[in-house]
């Protein structure tokens, strides 16, 4: 395959960046996105050009690591997937693809590609967490009985990998879905009921204080998430939510 | 509760609260004005009732200039925050792959209803607080004396066909902002997704049969008394 590339270039946070057109040949539709952007940035070095900066680690769709706005959707046009999880079959010879970061007030650009998603590990200090000291003191897992409905939904809210899509997706460039995630997998069990209270309301407040809009339940964040987190979390963050403030 | 209203979430429920009185409030609207096609009498009564009965006007009325205003005024605020939390848009954005037309386009189609608003309280809700409140005349009275004004006074503005054009378009706006209001507020509300089927399928009906019904009352008035 052979493609044109139309990537946003931003040499540092302070630049103001702009798209530049690239020319990839012999891509095999194969390939991973991120390995077609490794062509690239071969290409980019054997002629002595800065190759273009992008997040990536596991490449097997678990760490949330690689992003990218590709044709308009955060990790391209496949579903359930993330960028390294997405091949160049989902493309056409010819094609010119669209390479942008995931733009949010809460993700400053850092270089080409690369946001910084610090404000999601701040969320989750904030509250996405339980304070249980398990080492040496280890409880049989079957010793608190969860239904396995209640484990099923709070296994799903889970496997939020925390990748940022939901931000990068949705028109407010909102976090619920995310926030909405990391509340859901304690709420739904016992182990987490002690700091509930707590736990939304901090982690609210600060994806507040972060920049991130308002939900409006356009439904983008779940249909381009990963992992396919349902809505359903934001609307259990949100009895959560109504329901701390009461308990004050 | 004191930061409630001030966080996020807080706000999405401020917003579901007044959009769920809202669509109750366009439910008993589109109830009294049906009427005024079957049966003019009835539309008077119930006119006159809502038009005088001091809970309707001194605690009903207050509440919803309220809650339209609020619900405006936050939808502005909200707008404004959400615009602010992407500063630099996407150069390709392919909206349509994840997400309705309605839901990404609340503001405009908001925007028309209050441009629509202005027009009916012109039309209608200006006149009668004058009638009522400034002149005095709480009798709801034609000025011959021979019987009630409302069904005339209906009747007399949808012999403009411009006026007509104006509501219909205004109501398909309206069909367009509740196809996702509707559900939007329950979802903001927090229903659990085991009743969102139910309440999409409700909602949809509610969104198409609610402003449908308006346009119809509009046409039937235009072209019988034509």
């Amino acid at each position: 395959m052979n493609l044109t590339l139309k990537i946003w270039r931003q040499s540092d946070a302070n630049d103001k960046g702009k798209m530049v057109d690239y020319k990839v040949t012999e891509i095999s539709e194969h390939m991973s996105f991120l390995e077609m952007m490794d062509v690239l940035n071969e290409q980019l070095i054997n002629k002595g050009e800065e190759p273009v900066a992008f997040d990536h680690d596991c490449r097997e769709g678990i760490c949330g690591m690689c992003s990218m706005f590709i044709n308009g959707e955060a990790h391209g046009p496949d579903r359930g997937v993330t960028t390294c999880q997405l091949h160049m079959r989902m493309f056409n010879d010819g094609d010119t693809i669209t390479i942008e970061p995931f733009r949010a007030k809460a993700f400053p650009v850092i270089k080409d590609l690369v946001v910084d998603r610090g404000a999601f590990d701040r969320i989750q200090h904030a509250g996405g967490y339980i304070s249980v000291n398990t080492s040496g003191n280890t409880q049989d897992a079957n010793a608190t009985l969860i239904s396995k409905h209640a484990a099923d939904e709070a296994m799903d809210a889970a496997t939020c990998i925390g990748c940022g899509a939901c931000v990068a997706s949705c028109k407010n460039a909102s976090a619920m879905l995310f926030v909405g995630a990391k509340v859901s997998q304690y709420a739904l069990l016992p182990q987490g009921q002690v700091e509930a209270v707590d736990r939304v309301k901090n982690m609210v407040a600060q994806m507040d204080l972060e920049g991130f809009g308002n939900c409006t339940n356009t439904g983008a964040c779940e249909v381009e998430c990963p992992k396919g987190i349902s809505l359903e979390n934001i609307a259990r963050m949100n009895r959560e939510f109504l329901s701390a403030n009461v308990k004050g | 509760m004191s930061g409630f209203f001030k966080s996020s979430i807080g706000r999405k429920y401020a917003m579901a609260l007044s959009a769920f009185f809202l669509m109750f409030f366009l439910l008993q609207h589109f109830a009294i004005n049906i009427l005024s096609v079957f049966s003019p009498d009835a539309f008077n009564e119930a006119s006159h009732f809502m038009g005088t009965f001091w809970a309707v006007q001194y605690v009903l009325q207050p509440i919803l200039i309220f809650g339209v205003i609020y619900h405006f005024v936050m939808g502005f605020i909200l707008e404004a925050r959400n615009r602010s939390a992407r500063v630099k848009k996407y150069a390709k954005n392919n909206g349509a792959a994840n997400s309705s037309w309605m839901s990404r386009n609340m503001i405009y189609s908001g925007l028309c209803i209050l441009a629509f608003l202005v027009l009916h309280f012109i039309d209608f809700w200006f006149p009668e607080i004058n009638t009522k409140y400034i002149q005095g005349d709480m009798s709801g009275l034609l000025g011959n004396g021979e019987g009630f004004r409302y069904y005339q006074e209906l009747a007399h503005k949808f012999e403009s066909p411009l006026r007509v054009g104006a509501y219909v378009i205004a109501f398909v706006f309206l069909s367009l902002h509740l196809m996702h209001g509707f559900s939007s507020a329950f979802q903001s509300a927090g229903a659990s997704s085991m009743r969102k089927e139910k309440l999409q399928l409700f909602g949809k009906a509610y969104a198409i049969i609610i402003p449908l019904g308006f346009i119809f009352i509009a046409l039937f008035h235009h072209f019988n008394h034509h």
